[in-house]
């Protein structure tokens, strides 16, 4: 945590120098390309509005929750639509189930342990990438940096019911996807073999 | 007594139960049907440990030139 201290321009610059790893590795997250962009946006937005910033020990919130906000507004402005699929239609998928069926590791004693061990950072990231923006982010931000699912509604601007209901939707498709993108690129291969 | 869950059901509401997202009734539920499903209790570990594993994935590197540009950039405002 930095102490921001008085609302001046280098008190600013201490805080975003601070607090810019996390920035871009949530930027990073939410975007293929144009996290730089993303990071810039936030930090313009985030210095004007600095004097409403109470307390110095949310200043790293207070940035991510404004990054967001500059992710959601680019969203909307490119205004691709995503066709939201209800959670009564979403397709059951059990990755536990297919890794059982399956067998991909055949000589691991413990097979579902074994199988997310193969994804290094950079593969994780890609799966992420494959999953719409509006399913990715809420999954992003709930089980990656940790926000609650309220305050995910409120920073992408959406009810509760939506919010949950991508997340049903994600999860779903994140686990689909670490299984497709596994047999994709032969990653349990490359990990046996390693 | 309430309604037994099926295994479809109960998979479908783990997450949820392990966000503490669900209704009280749901959650006697699913807790019922994993006092005695052991493979819904396989499913349940599973989904703790992709939790875990997403939150373990640790922050990427800001790379130095993007970190000093937008340095520059936040000094420049």
């Amino acid at each position: 945590m930095i102490e921001v201290g008085d609302r001046t321009k280098e008190s600013f610059q201490r805080l975003a120098a601070a607090e810019l790893p996390g920035l871009y590795s949530l930027a990073r997250r939410l975007v293929r390309d144009g996290a730089e962009d993303l990071v810039q946006e936030a930090l313009l937005r985030a210095y004007r509005s600095f004097g409403t910033l109470k307390e110095d020990p949310a200043a790293g919130r207070w940035l991510k929750r404004i990054l967001v906000n500059v992710f959601r507004d680019e969203l909307r402005r490119r205004a691709r639509s995503v066709e939201e699929v209800p959670v009564e239609q979403v397709e059951d998928f059990s990755l536990y189930r297919t890794l059982v069926e399956q067998d991909p590791l055949p000589y691991s004693d413990t097979l579902h342990h074994d199988f997310l061990r193969a994804f290094a950072r950079e593969d994780v990231r890609e799966v992420l990438m494959r999953l719409p923006e509006i399913y990715r982010a809420p999954l992003v931000l709930r089980y990656m940096d940790g926000f609650a699912t309220k305050e995910i509604a409120r920073m992408l601007d959406a009810p509760l019911g939506t919010i949950l209901a991508r997340l049903h939707r994600g999860r779903q498709r994140f686990e689909r996807e670490l299984w497709t993108y596994a047999q994709e690129t032969g990653l349990l291969l490359k990990g046996a073999m390693g | 007594m309430s309604e037994t869950m099926q295994c479809s059901e109960a998979v479908r509401q783990l997450w949820d139960y392990l966000d503490h997202a669900v209704s009280p009734e749901d959650h006697e539920k699913v807790e019922q049907h994993l006092s005695f499903c052991r493979r819904c209790c396989g499913e349940l570990e599973f989904a703790k440990e992709i939790r875990g594993f997403l939150a373990s994935k640790e922050a990427e590197e800001i790379p130095p030139n993007v970190k000093a540009r937008l340095q520059r950039f936040a000094a420049d405002l």
